[in-house]
């Protein structure tokens, strides 16, 4: 897939929390192959003090993976606090590109889309080159393209919920309405058959974290990902059939032998 | 001079944000900072001056979804 002019050779984004150690994540992150990981910011200790240069260790451990980065504005409720983290991070990790996140409602991580669009315009007209994290809302989406952003990533279902596609009829619509817009289905993956799902329909690549991270073998559950990915691909490229309702059998009638 | 940094008090004997970082330890660290909710880029440091009870968030690098 293409997006911002860049070539990515895997259509599975990867998110980097949460896994039970920085070599399970390494490990996982080569695994599921993918082309992209997702990176975010926190306070960063002092070399002077306790816990110093986390941070900077984790920023090793990516770079030596050879994957390019995509910080989030994970955390940002306000369209200020987005901005001001998205500057921060084209600076610690030296892209333009940012996962555009403001989180209007906490027990489901919705998003802010009124704050989004504005946040997404103002970060364009910067320089960015925004991957907003919206809903499905076909009119947010049209906004989000007149502010700029090249991608759009509707959410499957919450954030870490795991419950796959929430909304497949409008997942669906999106896809039909954006034929040549790059779609990437972002966050509520649980299991591969929700990662192939979305594949499918013709989204173009499945951004997922947790469902990886939080599995009893996170290295197993990349590769199973990669797979997924590939298989929805494939499947999306080889046309499927349409479902029926009655039976059609598959094996020829003519010619059977007639037993009375 | 007293100066918030990272939501704790330090007291510091620089006076702008580049000396600070120095003087706390952080050169040659991959961070960006933002000076009373303002982003510094690294190469305004120099010339972003500290008062007495300003804020500075310094920020680095974390895993993230």
């Amino acid at each position: 897939m293409r997006v911002y002019g860049v070539e990515l050779p895997s259509r599975l984004l990867l998110g980097t929390a949460l896994y039970p150690s920085p070599a399970i994540m390494a490990d996982a992150i080569r695994a599921s192959e993918a082309a992209v990981v997702t990176v975010s910011l926190r306070r960063e200790g002092a070399q002077a003090d306790d816990g110093a240069g986390a941070g900077q260790r984790f920023w090793g451990l990516v770079r030596d993976l050879g994957v390019r980065v995509l910080p989030n504005t994970a955390g940002c409720h306000s369209v200020k606090e987005a901005v001001l983290t998205a500057h921060m991070a084209r600076e610690v990790f030296g892209t333009p590109w940012i996962k555009l996140e403001v989180i209007g409602e906490d027990d489901t991580l919705q998003p802010d889309v009124f704050g989004l669009v504005e946040a997404a315009r103002i970060l364009t007209q910067d320089g960015f080159q925004v991957f907003p994290y919206t809903t499905e809302d076909l009119v947010v989406a049209g906004r989000l393209l007149d502010a700029g952003c090249e991608v759009l990533m509707p959410w499957g279902a919450p954030i870490g919920s795991g419950r796959g596609l929430n909304n497949p009829y409008a997942l669906r619509s999106m896809r039909a309405h954006f034929p040549d817009v790059p779609l990437i289905v972002d966050a509520g993956i649980g299991l591969p058959s929700h990662a192939a799902a979305a594949m499918e329909m013709g989204y173009d690549a499945v951004l997922l974290n947790t469902a990886v991270a939080r599995a009893g073998d996170p290295v197993a559950m990349a590769r199973a990902m990669a797979r997924a990915v590939e298989a929805g691909r494939l499947a999306y490229e080889a046309d499927p059939i349409e479902p029926r309702d009655m039976a059609a059998p598959s094996t020829p009638v003519i010619g059977a032998a007639v037993f009375t | 001079m007293n100066i918030i940094v990272n939501g704790k008090p330090r007291t510091v004997a620089a006076t702008t944000l580049a000396e600070m970082l120095a003087e706390l330890g952080y050169a040659g660290l991959r961070v960006a900072t933002a000076h009373d909710s303002e982003f510094v880029p690294a190469v305004r440091r120099a010339e972003c001056r500290l008062r007495d009870g300003d804020k500075v968030e310094i920020l680095g690098p974390m895993q993230g979804g």
